[in-house]
């Protein structure tokens, strides 16, 4: 995967560039155009914040960003590749290889382990199980999680579940943490936590951090907030981060 | 890859016990079943087949009467006499032995036991005729059969109603009026096609019948065995037009007797039991279609959770065919797993009710393939299909499914 292979030479390396990306979804009269037109370019390291009222695209963008789905058109590169020209199995690997994501809700394998659902990634990248085992404890580690290796998402309360789903985004340390809603489904307490754990990530990993959220009090972790409005970019503010775990 | 799509399906099913555990068992009903069931069928043929060659092979009866069945009419008609026997010993060639048989439903005593039997008058030569062995003791001497003395050979089962497992030699029977003395046991042969006890029986001279029981000189049947060589159809015409000799029946007149071959009894029975086989096979196929539909039953109702789990797969970062391996493998293990049980429960089910019901075992390789393939083919596809529909969606699509 030339993806996983390729490394910055630029002085100042974009990580994510989309131009002028658009997604139709249906067709003919039922057509129904989600994006239209998105210029966004996202540096290696960033905190990005994605926000913007329901039906705005950017749980769109974020599918695309994450490989996910396709655009209809326009271009995406990350690293310099074109991934709208990937198929199927590229896309796969490019996310095996480089993305992580932390789903609204959690989307852990049921009756799993928090160790085997952590360990999935890896699985798929052909780890041994040496390996696999260091790497999981070490990301449920980071998570705050260790303890509770053993524990299937039934027996963990949902800011453990959301944690386990980090640590499972993580494991393969990848380029962009994606992350959708991340805290859509918990309380404000249990929010916290997460988005301070986001910021860890991204301050001491040095993981590009992209997260869609529709709370301002989430969005004050970003140092960057994207608000799309039907389907386009609106505004594009860098902002001081308001909020940091000390 | 191989490797890890074997961990990652041997893990799943570990996993989801109970719908792994559905999944087989859907198998394991419809292998089960069929096999059961033509194993058994064939089982009961073969054991037909047996008893008819139990019978005696080219062994031919003749009876008075039209027809055999219902509304025979056997009442009206003549008796043989022992003349007749004699007649056809003389007169017609290639025959083994000619035996008289005259038969009575008696209640045997012996000591504090009773048994309801039926006693038959007859000649050694029934035992040639009817493939009978002595077990124990001794046939009639001749000067027994011509004074008809009180003697007996008795059948496995009378010996066993009456005498338990002692030794019956020496004893004697009370037989309506009179004590009989056994001389002789038969070995034993096991149920007759018509599903009747064949050692249910006891023996006596016919004379000894005729005088003490029936107390006429009429003789109810006589059995024609035939020599290997010999046509049975040559000799049944030969019987036939003898009979109508001896009983004077004009040109335009009905037969008042009845020969019967019994390969003629074993093709019928053989084609009632080939129907019932056929039957059951086709008993069996319906649950092999049941058994289908609840594996695909249970595939099908646990596409949503695992439409859900393909998509987690997906995104992070699984490729289609890894994901479509996996499912196969998982598919392929529950459905060979399900399969073999279906086939050993199958294989412990025969042979524990051949044995109940006194039938050959007979192991059948071409149905056990066919059920197991059947099966395992259908717990394959319909483990496979959903996974391939679900594998083929957008990660984000699949992971939205409901």
């Amino acid at each position: 995967m030339a993806g996983a292979e390729m490394t910055g030479t630029e002085m100042r390396p974009q990580l994510i560039e989309l131009r002028g990306i658009t997604k139709t979804y249906g067709e003919g009269q039922a057509a129904f155009q989600a994006l239209g037109g998105v210029d966004l370019t996202i540096a290696q390291g960033e905190f990005v914040a994605v926000m913007g009222p329901s039906g705005s695209g950017k749980s769109t963008a974020m599918n695309l960003l994450g490989c996910l789905d396709t655009p209809t058109t326009g271009e995406y590169l990350f690293r310099g590749i074109h991934v709208e020209q990937l198929d199927r199995n590229q896309r796969a690997l490019l996310r095996r290889n480089c993305l992580g994501f932390v789903f609204q809700g959690f989307n852990l394998l049921a009756r799993t382990s928090a160790q085997e659902n952590v360990e999935l990634p890896l699985l798929y990248r052909g780890e041994t199980v040496d390996v696999r085992h260091a790497m999981a404890r070490a990301a449920l580690d980071k998570v705050g999680l260790t303890g509770w290796e053993h524990h299937t998402p039934a027996e963990l309360s949902g800011g453990q579940q959301q944690r386990v789903a980090i640590a499972r985004a993580i494991v393969t340390n990848p380029l962009v943490l994606l992350a959708d809603e991340p805290t859509g489904n918990l309380d404000s307490k249990r929010s916290y936590e997460i988005m301070e754990l986001l910021t860890r990530l991204n301050g001491e990993q040095g993981i590009t951090v992209i997260m869609v959220t529709h709370e301002p009090d989430m969005a004050a972790y970003a140092r960057r907030i994207v608000h799309f409005v039907d389907g386009r970019v609106d505004s594009d503010e860098s902002q001081t981060a308001t909020k940091s775990c000390s | 890859m191989l490797l890890n799509a074997l961990l990652l399906a041997l893990r799943e099913i570990r996993r989801n016990l109970m719908r792994s555990f559905l999944t087989v068992l859907g198998i394991v009903i419809g292998v089960a079943a069929v096999i059961t069931m033509v194993t058994l069928g064939n089982g009961a043929t073969q054991m037909v087949a047996d008893q008819i060659s139990s019978l005696g092979s080219n062994l031919l009866m003749v009876m008075p009467g039209q027809r055999l069945g219902p509304g025979r009419d056997s009442a009206g008609a003549p008796r043989f006499k022992i003349a007749d026997v004699e007649a056809i010993q003389q007169q017609i060639n290639g025959l083994k032995v000619v035996a008289p048989v005259v038969g009575s439903s008696v209640t045997l005593v012996a000591g504090t036991q009773n048994w309801s039997s039926t006693v038959n008058g007859t000649t050694n030569d029934y035992l040639i005729a009817g493939n009978w062995k002595l077990a124990a003791g001794r046939l009639f001497s001749d000067d027994e059969e011509r004074a008809g003395k009180a003697v007996c050979i008795v059948g496995n089962s009378v010996k066993r109603e009456l005498f338990g497992n002692q030794s019956p030699l020496g004893n004697s029977i009370r037989v309506k009026t009179f004590d009989c003395e056994v001389i002789g046991l038969l070995a034993a042969k096991g149920q007759g096609g018509m599903g009747q006890d064949q050692d249910d029986t006891v023996l006596m001279p016919l004379r000894t019948v005729q005088r003490r029981l029936t107390g006429t000189l009429d003789i109810g049947s006589i059995l024609v065995s035939l020599k290997d060589s010999t046509d049975s159809a040559v000799v049944m015409t030969q019987l036939r037009s003898l009979m109508r000799e001896r009983r004077k029946l004009a040109d335009n007149v009905d037969d008042n007797f009845n020969v019967m071959d019994t390969k003629q009894i074993a093709e019928t029975l053989s084609g009632t039991i080939g129907t019932m086989t056929a039957l059951l096979g086709a008993v069996a196929a319906v649950s092999l279609l049941v058994g289908g539909i609840g594996i695909m039953n249970i595939m099908l109702v646990s596409v949503t959770e695992r439409t859900r789990e393909i998509g987690i797969r997906l995104a992070i970062g699984a490729l289609e065919n890894e994901v479509l391996l996996q499912f196969l493998i998982e598919a392929v293990v529950l459905s060979a797993f399900g399969g073999l049980v279906g086939v050993v429960l199958a294989f412990v089910a025969c042979l524990g009710l051949s044995t109940l019901m006194h039938m050959p075992f007979l192991f059948n390789p071409a149905i056990n393939l066919t059920a197991f393939g059947f099966s395992a083919a259908i717990g394959v596809i319909f483990g496979y299909v959903p996974a391939r529909r679900a594998a083929q969606l957008d990660p984000i699509a699949a992971l939205r499914h409901e």
